[in-house]
């Protein structure tokens, strides 16, 4: 006589499961990653390589041989980690300071806290941050002179060189963000700016090195996001709430006084601002759960961006932004969803 | 664009195999154990005694209060036994075990196959007649169905809802019962509708993943007035009570309230068709009928059976057993009723009963559930919950034994549906632990 199998209802499952969902945040994340890689080659491949593996094996050593635990790597989710913390990094990283951030978002972040669905802050971010914090330097370095693909020894698309066939900013070490906040300082104009230099929409949208890896081309972050809303993987209202919140906020100030401040498009488009939107602010263990809740940590977001970007130290600050509004998490989850219904009414 | 009920619900594959197979006649079987506990609320008291013969049809509980219903044999031959036996579930109930002796039905009950359209009774007599033919709702709760159609005071009813939702994948009886008796359930419907007040209005529901249903039942309501047939869009659970009501009228059942506050009764297809057979045929609810399937083509078939006949008995007809009487070996769970709110099989000696809708094979890699792994907050148990609960915080305080936040997060509202378990990505058991608390909770509120 077999044995039935008893268990309570449902008998069914989705089949839907936490590794399947990050196999889809990786598959969302590769236009991004296969973009930095085109523009940066062999260099970027090799801060991406360094991290996922870091993270990985990280996480195997310490569930396994610190916590005593069956290894947790199978799913997956050390190497959306890994990913998203290369895709923060500037191309130029020295491997042992990828391997550090690692650490930092590895260990610190995600593991003291018990692990994955226990943290409180985006593990790639924590580590973002700690890394911009502890070598400023190096997390400010945006050249490409050490890619194999270097600019000049490979046939470019066209949109991506200037007027003189020069790389546009490539060399000169300077985000859009980063430029601006230093003229704006200087006393120069958004008119001047933008004829020194090429502020292109063209080349925000389709790509140019300009900044970490991951935020070489917007195209690249907005094709993984209509790939995550296609697989249902997350919902729209965080990353929308923080783009609304980011084009109101820069188009009061834009109105007010276009000299001495960037167009909407510009913030929207600059910066780690759709990275971070699509993929860092989305992330489930650190956002809030219930609608409302998603919607007031997206407009969070975006106003703490902006105030950074303007009036802050550092020329971004989206980082900054979602760790800050992490923290917020706990609260905002104690919103109670609207009860099934309060009182029939009856015509 | 179909309506359908506004807050969480998913979509799971509908699998509906067996909606070609025609209802059959089970073959009577030799031996049938009729169980005191087929309805919700008391379990009936039995009226015969071992040894005594009987005849199809006969009554052979009565109720045991007005929240219980009468029990009739639905075999003729002698009493074996009276005495607890295992029900499927293996636990233990009264039971009248009958042994089958031809099949000699009561002289008033009208077996022929011919339909009558004409309503004769009046309201009270229907009334009467639907509670002493032990009719209970037959979309799984087995609430026993006068109950449903007496007045409560203060509120009027406005729509009485037939179900005919099927939303529950797999199961083809009510489908199939609309197809090949939908004048009848129709007949059963306009019965329960005059019990109900004259100016109620009658309303068919049925998911649109039954488009010949719906025509057919479009068809056959032109000739009644008060009778509408409304398409729903195919979406799980929409057959549950509120959900339905919600669908159908935009209204919603409040917290701890009967669904009549909001002015509707809802009865399941089936129930209707009983309703009928009681009234029109004075054929007490002795017989259903329900899906046999799973994912192996030649195992899919609808029967029309006799209440208390041993599910093994039709697992053999069906071609799911060995010559050696264990299930065939792909199958490793039995489930009676449908697969997202139906019960495990624990006995397969044990009979089935009035409301028995299916009986569903999985294999181990369908049905066994995976290890749970950890919360992500991925708010997708949320997001599906049709009551707008928060499963997940439902759980961890029924993992700590909360019961006041409990219930102050409205854990009564839980209709069990099971979605937020079907959804979880993390496989945590959600409902199980839920549904604990419900219990240890009610457990609670009895004592003081």
């Amino acid at each position: 006589m077999n044995k039935l199998l008893v268990s309570p209802a449902p008998h069914l499952h989705s089949k839907d499961s936490t590794r399947r969902i990050m196999r889809d945040v990786i598959i969302a994340l590769m236009p991004a990653v296969l973009v930095g890689v085109y523009f940066a080659g062999l260099s970027a491949l090799l801060v991406i390589v360094v991290s996922v593996t870091g993270c990985v094996l990280l996480e195997h050593l310490i569930v396994r041989y610190l916590m005593k635990k069956k290894t947790t790597v199978h799913d997956l989710s050390a190497v959306v980690t890994g990913l998203i913390l290369a895709l923060n990094l500037p191309v130029s990283s020295p491997w042992w300071m990828v391997l550090i951030g690692c650490v930092a978002a590895i260990g610190i972040a995600k593991m003291t806290f018990g692990g994955l669905g226990h943290n409180l802050f985006n593990p790639a971010l924590v580590a973002r941050v700690f890394l911009l914090i502890s070598f400023p330097v190096q997390m400010t370095d945006w050249s490409v002179a050490n890619s194999l693909f270097r600019p000049d020894r490979w046939e470019l698309p066209k949109g991506l060189l200037g007027a003189q066939g020069q790389l546009l900013d490539a060399a000169s070490g300077a985000t859009p963000l980063g430029i601006i906040k230093e003229g704006l300082a200087n006393g120069l104009t958004m008119e001047t700016l933008s004829q020194q230099h090429d502020f292109s929409y063209w080349h925000m949208l389709f790509g140019r090195i300009d900044g970490s890896l991951g935020e070489a081309s917007a195209l690249a972050v907005l094709l993984g996001f209509a790939y995550l809303l296609l697989k249902k993987v997350i919902k729209p209202i965080i990353p929308l709430s923080v783009m609304v919140t980011v084009v109101i906020f820069s188009g009061i100030l834009w109105l007010a006084n276009p000299s001495m401040n960037a167009d909407p498009l510009f913030h929207l488009l600059t910066g780690g601002l759709l990275l971070g939107a699509v993929f860092m602010a989305t992330d489930y263990t650190t956002s809030p759960m219930s609608p409302l809740g998603m919607m007031i940590f997206g407009i969070g977001i975006g106003i703490v961006t902006m105030i950074i970007r303007i009036w802050g130290a550092y020329p971004e600050g989206v980082s900054f932004a979602i760790l800050f509004m992490n923290a917020l998490v706990p609260l905002l989850n104690k919103i109670k969803p609207l009860p099934y219904q309060k009182e029939v009414n009856r015509g | 664009m179909n309506k359908t009920f506004s807050i969480g619900g998913i979509h799971p594959q509908d699998n509906k195999f067996s909606g070609d197979q025609p209802i059959e006649n089970f073959p009577i079987p030799k031996r049938v154990f009729i169980s005191m506990n087929q309805h919700l609320g008391m379990p009936a008291v039995p009226v015969v005694k071992k040894g005594d013969p009987v005849r199809v049809g006969q009554l052979i509980a009565e109720p045991a209060g007005f929240v219980s219903a009468p029990v009739h044999a639905s075999v003729s031959g002698i009493v074996a036994d009276v005495a607890s036996y295992p029900d499927f579930m293996g636990k233990k109930v009264l039971t009248v075990v009958i042994d089958t002796e031809g099949d000699q039905w009561l002289d008033d009950i009208d077996w022929s196959p011919e339909i009558r359209h004409e309503i004769t009774d009046t309201p009270q007599e229907i009334f009467k007649k639907i509670s002493a033919s032990g009719i209970v709702g037959l979309g799984g709760a087995a609430f026993p169905t006068h109950v449903k159609l007496t007045p409560l005071e203060g509120m009027k009813p406005e729509y009485l809802i037939l179900n005919g939702a099927e939303c529950e994948p797999y199961l083809t009886s009510d489908y199939r019962l609309m197809l090949e008796h939908g004048q009848e359930v129709l007949v059963g419907g306009e019965m329960m509708r005059r019990v109900l007040g004259n100016n109620v209005t009658g309303i068919i529901s049925i998911e649109d993943n039954k488009p010949k249903a719906i025509s057919l039942m479009q068809r056959l309501t032109s000739n009644y007035l008060q009778w509408k047939v409304i398409p729903l869009k195919k979406r799980y659970p929409q057959g549950g009570e509120k959900q339905l009501i919600d669908a159908v009228l935009g209204r919603k059942v409040p917290s701890f309230a009967l669904p009549i506050s909001t002015g509707a009764v809802v009865q399941n297809v089936g129930t209707a068709f009983a309703v009928y057979e009681a009234v029109q045929k004075n054929k007490p609810l002795i017989s259903n009928v329900l899906t046999v399937s799973c994912t192996d083509r030649s195992i899919q078939k609808n029967y029309r059976f006799r209440t208390g006949t041993p599910i093994r008995e039709i697992l053999t007809a069906a071609g799911a057993m060995e010559k050696d009487g264990t299930l065939l070996p792909q199958f490793a769970k039995v489930v009676n009723g449908g697969p997202m709110m139906g019960k495990p099989v624990v006995y397969l000696d044990g009979p089935v009963m009035k409301s028995t809708s299916g009986l569903l094979l999985f294999t181990e890699k369908e049905t066994k559930r995976k290890n749970p792994g950890e919360c992500i907050r991925c708010s997708k148990c949320f997001q599906v919950c049709p009551m707008r609960l928060q499963p997940y915080l439902l759980y961890q305080l029924a993992l700590a034994g909360r019961t006041e936040e409990l219930e102050a997060n409205r854990v009564f509202d839980c209709i069990e549906c099971g979605c937020c378990l079907y959804s979880c990505p993390a496989y945590l058991p959600l409902l199980d632990q839920i549904r604990l608390a419900k219990n240890v909770s009610l457990k609670n509120k009895r004592k003081k």
